[in-house]
């Protein structure tokens, strides 16, 4: 006969405001199997985990049920001092009275109803809770980071300086990301190259660092601890450990016209190339796109010039397969395309440029070497017209983001500061609708562009943007002068809102992390648990959870990177023990629970079964891995022939419960 | 209900417009070719009808400049579509008590034959209420 305690919380007035928590313990004494009920203001307090303890000693209490909030919050404290008091852990059952009952009721008779059938379903499932014990996995002690920006390059140098290994995968030739495109970062002004490069050239002589380049993540099966990962590690037609990053091959390379997709098409690149001057791994690459060797045999000018015979025109795309304890998502981020923005004339005109753009256009190793010249023609403009939240905060679902970049206000108050600095004689106005610059010193930084450097800053929107000769026709309004404006601008400026990358997206589902309707990953909790993913063993890092600046980038970075430290310096990991099973008297061996398992948990095996006619029959049954098994239950409502059930949350549990609610 | 408040149930219920997710960049305004020619501008409809300030506008000449091009909605980034508020101002204007512009006594004067009778019905029925 089991002995149950039910111990009804209060959460001060969160549950009690509109639960009366007293009848929900008077009601649940009179349950079958329920020997003491009782309630408490906070029941996760010391003195509410102390009665819970005294009871299950005093009543020799079997099993308990706790009303309280929801199983996310509490159910480990509880099953905590379960186990301390001698209680079997799994013999604990939480009634989510407070996320799924008081919280979204306002009276008292419906809310504390509720709350009474809520229990009743708990008590009859921990009726027939099992005592469980969890079993071990161990840790494989290696770290994968995807993305190799500043957010990855943190990440690994962290992870790497506790003395695990890492591997760093990136997409591009080279691992710096957005940051090594920008000229100089805010709100110090120091240039981005000066403090990224060091950084990289970190990760590249890090004995405990190894860079995957020009490679992507293919496949990923395993879990937490032992994750099982494909790398594709692409052609790039020149062999990593003979190039030595000479540049030679880039400088005699008769294919002169690719656009360079570093200076974001600004300028042209060879067919072979490396893409920029520090770049890590600084190996080059052929574009087999536009190789004329490649696509008609004719050409082999690389070869021909590489002394370190580097150059292998018949390289394959090759695939490493590795186990990794953890996983950091490091995709980044990009500019959204200006495309669906008709009224600014972006594709019409190459002097109306993103803020992207702008950077490489002030960046010393940039095409214009660093002289702010109209794309156009060349010539230095006078007046430039900086537009904020192009695409930002916009619900037209399909044109642009309803989210705010964060980003462009401090960027744009850069851009303006840096471009009155060096060029006085310049014009700057900047259209807001508001500007938001919240951190350590970044409201400072705005106001000097104002008030030191003159920069015009002006309350409104910019509605079209024509190009009537050599001069940009900016008509906008100014709200608070309550007048319109008209502006021949030399160049504009367009601070394009940012998406998560493309990647990001199949990334996620190798990994089952959630994302959000915007791509962006999905934290475990908001506030509490803002670096991992709800997928255990899968770490966040930078903008690919959301948008933010280089500082806030940096700092998630090191504190995904002690996440995945605190993970790896385990040796085993306790597994949940709510895994499915199979009864093999009952299993058919049809195979469907294999065909639904979304972790690769069930095989078959052959086994002697002898039969009422005392014959011996070989038959094909089901067999699940216990290690590798997460307890999602997709097997268990597959299951033609209800062999397979979850322990934890059996089959009769579930009904158990269906019951006490429905009958 | 006030008659300031029955003014504004009338517009927001004619246009179908929820001025509250305005945002106030004033883009509505920076697109219109007729700004300078308004006294109130697409930007201000909107939050004049918001806060319910409505008379004002009955009262403008505004409503008449108002070349009914959809820029502003077109280009609204949070999809409030000033120009519907500005119509619905119109019909309102048009559908008021008492202030008949034409009366059916001075239809015969009105008469050539040039001009289709269905458009003297068609005006008598608009302005005459």
């Amino acid at each position: 006969m089991q002995r149950i305690g039910v111990f009804v919380c209060w959460c001060g007035t969160n549950i009690a405001g509109t639960v009366d928590v007293h009848a929900v313990a008077e009601a649940l004494k009179l349950e079958p199997g329920v020997v003491f009920s009782t309630d408490y203001q906070y029941m996760c307090s010391q003195a509410g985990q102390q009665i819970i303890s005294d009871a299950i000693t005093e009543h020799k209490l079997t099993g308990i049920v706790v009303c309280s909030c929801s199983p996310r919050m509490h159910e480990a404290t509880f099953r905590k001092t379960a186990e301390k008091a001698g209680l079997n852990p799994y013999m604990v059952e939480i009634a989510n009275i407070r996320e799924q009952c008081s919280w979204v009721h306002k009276e008292m008779p419906i809310g504390t109803e509720k709350a009474i059938m809520l229990a009743k379903a708990a008590v009859a499932k921990v009726s027939l809770n099992a005592p469980l014990i969890p079993g071990e996995s161990p840790v494989t002690k290696r770290a994968l980071v995807i993305g190799g920006g500043i957010a990855g390059i943190q990440t690994a140098l962290d992870i790497a300086d506790a003395g695990f290994p890492v591997d760093l995968v990136e997409t591009k030739p080279t691992i710096g990301g957005k940051m090594a495109q920008l000229d100089k970062t805010f709100p110090t002004l120091d240039c981005a190259a000066c403090i990224l490069t060091p950084k990289m050239v970190d990760v590249a002589q890090h004995e405990n660092i190894r860079i995957f380049s020009y490679s992507e993540v293919v496949e990923v099966g395993g879990f937490v601890g032992n994750f099982n990962v494909k790398i594709k590690k692409k052609a790039r037609y020149v062999r990593e450990e003979l190039c030595t990053g000479c540049g030679l091959c880039t400088e005699k390379c008769p294919q002169k016209k690719v656009a360079n997709e570093f200076n974001l098409g600004m300028d042209n690149r060879r067919a072979i190339y490396i893409p920029f001057a520090q770049a890590v791994p600084k190996v080059a690459t052929i574009d087999a796109a536009h190789c004329t060797m490649l696509k008609s045999g004719k050409c082999g000018v690389c070869s021909k010039v590489c002394t370190a015979g580097a150059i292998d025109y018949k390289q394959q795309d090759e695939y490493i397969e590795e186990t990794y304890g953890a996983i950091v998502a490091a995709t980044g981020f990009n500019p959204i395309d200006m495309g669906a923005f008709d009224e600014y004339a972006y594709s019409k005109s190459p002097d109306v440029i993103t803020s992207l753009e702008f950077e490489r256009l002030t960046n010393a190793a940039g095409p214009t070497g660093g002289k702010l010249l109209r794309p156009s023609d060349g010539k230095h403009p006078q007046k430039i017209v900086f537009v904020q939240c192009v695409g930002s905060r916009c619900s037209e679902a399909g044109k642009g983001k309803e989210y705010c970049s964060k980003i462009c206000c401090m960027y744009t108050a850069k851009h303006a500061m840096l471009t009155r600095d060096k060029y006085p004689d310049t014009d700057v106005y900047v259209f807001y609708i508001d500007v938001r610059t919240p951190g350590k010193n970044f409201d400072e930084f705005y106001r000097r562009a104002v008030e030191e450097y003159g920069v015009h800053y002006i309350k409104g929107m910019v509605g079209k943007i024509e190009p009537v000769g050599d001069k940009l026709k900016v008509q906008a309004s100014d709200l608070l002068d309550n007048r319109q404006l008209k502006i021949d601008a030399d160049l504009v400026v367009l601070a394009a809102a940012i998406e998560p990358d493309k990647s990001a997206r199949s990334l996620a589902t190798m990994l089952t992390a959630s994302m959000d309707t915007n791509d962006f990953f999905t934290e475990a909790h908001p506030k509490l648990r803002p670096v991992e993913s709800p997928t255990a063993g899968v770490f966040l890092s930078g903008t690919c959870q959301g948008p933010k600046d280089i500082p806030e980038t940096v700092s998630q970075a090191g504190a995904a990177a002690a996440k995945v430290i605190g993970l790896l310096a385990k040796d085993r990991l306790t597994c949940n023990p709510c895994i499915a099973e199979s009864d093999e008297m009952m299993c058919n061996g049809c195979s469907s629970c294999e065909r639904v398992c979304p972790y690769g948990a069930i095989g078959y095996i052959d086994k002697e079964f002898r039969m009422p006619d005392r014959t011996v029959k070989i038959r094909r049954v089901a067999k699940v891995n216990a290690a590798v098994c997460q307890g999602c239950g997709c097997c268990t409502v597959t299951c033609p022939s209800g062999a397979m059930d979850l322990k934890g949350f059996a089959n009769k549990q579930i009904m158990a419960e269906v019951d006490a609610l429905c009958l | 209900m006030t008659e300031k408040e029955r003014l504004q149930e009338q517009i927001l219920r004619t246009s179908g417009v929820n001025p509250r997710k305005c945002m106030k960049c004033g883009k509505c305004s920076g697109t219109c070719p007729s700004y300078d020619e308004m006294e109130y501008h697409p930007h201000q409809f909107v939050s004049m009808v918001e806060s319910g300030n409505i008379a004002p506008l009955m009262e403008s000449e505004s409503l008449y400049r108002c070349l009914s091009c959809f820029a502003c909605i077109d280009r609204c980034p949070r999809n409030v579509q000033p120009a519907k508020l500005v119509e619905a101002v119109r019909l309102m204007v048009i559908r008021q008590k008492g202030k008949n512009h034409l009366k059916p006594d001075q239809i015969p004067a009105l008469l050539d034959d040039e001009m289709p009778q269905q458009l003297l019905m068609s005006v008598l029925r608009k302005h005459s209420k």
